[in-house]
C-alpha cells in the first residue's frame, strides 16, 4: 500500500509540475522557476515560525507571496540595468542563504530538517496521514499536492486562451486587450503554490527537475501546447513509477531517481523524437543529400 | 586586544578565515569574465553537475581526496557544459531550459549515487554530504593549501591571459579573427570555473557556490567601467564578504559560514545598487534630478526670452 502511496504522490508531483513547467520552457522562464524553488525555502521557515504547524495553508500563502518577491525583485534588478540571468542568480542565492540561516537558528527547537527541505523524503509520506475524526483519509502530501494541481488545472483551463497567447505573443496579447502582467503573474503565483506543495516529497532542488525536464521532453515530441501539456504529465508519471523502483532496486533517492529517470527520457526523446529527434533529423538530411546526389543533372 | 580579535589567535579559526578570503577573491575573479560572457549561471551548473563526479570519484577510489574529486567534478563539468551546448545548438530547447534540465538531472543522479554510497554501508562516506554541501567550519591547513595554491594559480593564469580573457569576453569573433584559439579558450576558461566551483562547494556548499561566483562580479561592475578594475574589485569584494563571513560566524553566533558569507556579498551588492557613482540608483537619481532641473531652467529662460522679445516688439 505504502508503494502505491508513494507512486501517486510522485505522479501528482510530476503532473503539477508538468502543467505549469510547460509555460515555464515556452516563455524561456526555467532558470525563474529554479529561483522561485529555491527561494520558496525562507518563506516556508517563517511561515513555519508564524504559524508553528507544518500543514497549514499559512506555509502555501507565505511562500506564494515570496515567490512574488523573487519575481519582483529579479525585474527590478534587471531593470536597474543588470542581465537577467546574474539578476536570478543574486536574487535566489541571497534568499536561500537567508532561509538557510533561518534553519540553522531555530532549528534546535523545531522538526524542521535541512537536509529534508533539500532533498524531500517521499518514502516517509504514507506514515504522515490526514485524520478526519477516525477516518484515515491518506497521506496529508496526496492532499496537499492534489489541491495544488486542482488548482493549477482550474485555473490553467479557465484562461487557458489567454495563458497561451500571452506565453506565445504576448504583444498581440497585450493588443487584445488582456492582461499580460496579470497572468504572467498568476502563472509565478502558480509555480510558486506547486513548489511548496511538491517541495516536502522531492525536494528544493529536484522539482525543478520536475518543473523542466518533462515539459522539455514534451516540446520535443509535439508542435500543440494542449498535447505538450498531456504528454509532459503523462511523463512525469511514467518517471515518477520507473524512478521509485529503479531507487527500489538501488537502494537509493527516490526523489532522485524520479528525475534521473525523467532526464533518461528525455534522452531518449532527444536522439529519436519523430519531428524534433538528432538522429532521425539527420537521417532525413543524408536521405535527401543522397536523392540529389541519384538525381541526374537535367 | 578586543573581544572578537581573540577568536583568531585560534590556529584554526585563522585557516577557516584565509580559506573564505581566497575562495571570494579567486572566484571573484573568474565570476567577472563569466559574468561579461552572460554566463553567471554556468556556475550555478557547474556546481551542481559537480555532485555525480565528486560521487563517482569516491566510489572508484574510496577515498575521500580533494585532488581525485577534483577530477570526478571537472569531469562532470565537462559533460554538463557539453551537454547544455548541444541542447541549445541541436534542438528548439533554449538555453535557460537546457541549463535547468541539466542542472536538475546532473542533481537527481548525484542523489541517487549519494544515497546509494550512504546505504551502502562504507564507514569512509561518512561526512561525504557535509563535505559536498558545505562547512567551513571542517576546514584544515590542507585544505587551506590547496585554496591557497589553487587560488594563486588562477589568479596567475587571468593575468598572465589577461589580454586573450579580455578580448574573448567582449568579441569572440574577432578574437578568432586574429587567429586566437577561442575554443580552447573558452574551455579553459570553463576549466577555471570547475576548479572554483570544486574547491569551493566543501566550504559554502552547492547551491551557494553560484553567489560567489555571480555577487562579487556584478557588484564591481556597478564601480567601473574597466575590466581589469573590475576583476581587482570583484576580487575584493569576495574576499572581503568571506572575512565578514567568517568574523559574524566566528563570534559565536554559531551560524554557518557560507550563508554569512553569502548575505555579506549581497550586502556589498546592495550597497552598489544604490550608491555606485555613475550606475548606482541614488546616482542615476540626481542625474535624472540635475537633467530635469537644467531643462526646466533652460525653458524658462526661453520663454522670459521670448516674452521680452514679444514686449519689444509692441
Amino acid at each position: 500500500m505504502s508503494d502505491l502511496w508513494i507512486i501517486v504522490t510522485g505522479a501528482l508531483v510530476a503532473s503539477a509540475c508538468g502543467i505549469v513547467g510547460c509555460f515555464l520552457v515556452l516563455r524561456k522562464m526555467a532558470m525563474i522557476g529554479d529561483a522561485i524553488s529555491h527561494s520558496v525555502l525562507p518563506g516556508i521557515v517563517i511561515a513555519f515560525l508564524v504559524s508553528g504547524s507544518r500543514d497549514s495553508l499559512f506555509m502555501l500563502l507565505g511562500a506564494a507571496g515570496i515567490g512574488l518577491v523573487t519575481v519582483l525583485l529579479i525585474q527590478l534588478i534587471h531593470q536597474s540595468g543588470l542581465q537577467s540571468d546574474a539578476s536570478i542568480g543574486v536574487v535566489f542565492t541571497a534568499l536561500f542563504a537567508i532561509g538557510i540561516i533561518l534553519v540553522s537558528v531555530y532549528t534546535r527547537d523545531i522538526d524542521l530538517d535541512l537536509d529534508c527541505v533539500l532533498y524531500g523524503e517521499i518514502a516517509y509520506i504514507p506514515w504522515n496521514t490526514l485524520q478526519l475524526g477516525s477516518l484515515d483519509m491518506g497521506p496529508k502530501a496526496v492532499w496537499g499536492i492534489g489541491l495544488a494541481l486542482l488548482l493549477s488545472v482550474a485555473l490553467i483551463g479557465i484562461f487557458y486562451k489567454q495563458f497561451k497567447l500571452t506565453s506565445f505573443d504576448p504583444t498581440f496579447a497585450a493588443a487584445v486587450g488582456i492582461p499580460v502582467a496579470l497572468f504572467h503573474y498568476l502563472l509565478m503565483s502558480l509555480v510558486s503554490v506547486t513548489t511548496v506543495a511538491s517541495f516536502e516529497s522531492v525536494g528544493a532542488i529536484l522539482v525543478v527537475g520536475m518543473l523542466v525536464v518533462p515539459p522539455a521532453t514534451a516540446y520535443l515530441l509535439t508542435d500543440r501546447l494542449g498535447r505538450m501539456m498531456i504528454y509532459s504529465v503523462v511523463i512525469g508519471c511514467i518517471s515518477s513509477a520507473a524512478g521509485y523502483y529503479a531507487a527500489q532496486f538501488l537502494d537509493a533517492s527516490i526523489a532522485g531517481s524520479m528525475v534521473s529517470t525523467a532526464g533518461f527520457l528525455f534522452v531518449i526523446a532527444l536522439l529519436f523524437s519523430p519531428r524534433h529527434g538528432v538522429l532521425l533529423r539527420k537521417w532525413k538530411q543524408r536521405r535527401i543529400l543522397a536523392d540529389a546526389a541519384a538525381e541526374p543533372f537535367v | 586586544m578586543p573581544d572578537w580579535f581573540i577568536i583568531f589567535l585560534d590556529p584554526n579559526a585563522r585557516w577557516i578565515l584565509l580559506g573564505c578570503m581566497l575562495l571570494g577573491f579567486s572566484s571573484g575573479i573568474i565570476g567577472s569574465f563569466s559574468y561579461l560572457r552572460k554566463q553567471s549561471l554556468m556556475g550555478d551548473a557547474l556546481a551542481h553537475a559537480a555532485l555525480p563526479g565528486v560521487c563517482i570519484a569516491f566510489m572508484l577510489s574510496g577515498s575521500k581526496s580533494i585532488g581525485l574529486f577534483l577530477i570526478g567534478a571537472a569531469a562532470a563539468g565537462f559533460i554538463a557544459t557539453f551537454g547544455i551546448g548541444y541542447i541549445t545548438r541541436h534542438t528548439r530547447i533554449k538555453q535557460d531550459s537546457a541549463l535547468a534540465i541539466v542542472l536538475s538531472v546532473f542533481f537527481g543522479l548525484g542523489t541517487v549515487l549519494l544515497t546509494h554510497i550512504q546505504h551502502s554501508g562504507n564507514s569512509n562516506q561518512s561526512g561525504l554530504d557535509k563535505f559536498l554541501f558545505g562547512q567551513a567550519a571542517s576546514l584544515v591547513g590542507d585544505d587551506v593549501m590547496v585554496m591557497s595554491v589553487t587560488s594563486l594559480l588562477l589568479a596567475g593564469i587571468c593575468t598572465l591571459l589577461y589580454k586573450e580573457f579580455k578580448l574573448l569576453s567582449f568579441d569572440p569573433g574577432f578574437a578568432r579573427g586574429l587567429g586566437y584559439p577561442v575554443a580552447f579558450l573558452d574551455q579553459l576558461m570553463m576549466f577555471l570555473m570547475v576548479v572554483v566551483v570544486v574547491v569551493g562547494i566543501q566550504a559554502v556548499g552547492i547551491v551557494l557556490m553560484a553567489a560567489l561566483l555571480i555577487t562579487p562580479a556584478v557588484s564591481a561592475r556597478y564601480w567601473t567601467e574597466k575590466l581589469g578594475v573590475m576583476v581587482v574589485l570583484a576580487g575584493l569584494f569576495g574576499a572581503l564578504s568571506g572575512m565578514a563571513g567568517t568574523f559574524i560566524s566566528a563570534n559565536g553566533s554559531n551560524l554557518p559560514t557560507g550563508p554569512l558569507t553569502v548575505l555579506a556579498s549581497t550586502a556589498v551588492f546592495l550597497v552598489s545598487l544604490g550608491f555606485a557613482p555613475g550606475r548606482g540608483l541614488v546616482s542615476k537619481l540626481l542625474i535624472h534630478r540635475t537633467a530635469r532641473r537644467r531643462y526646466t531652467q533652460q525653458l524658462a529662460s526661453t520663454a522670459g526670452y521670448e516674452l521680452e522679445r514679444k514686449e519689444k516688439a509692441l
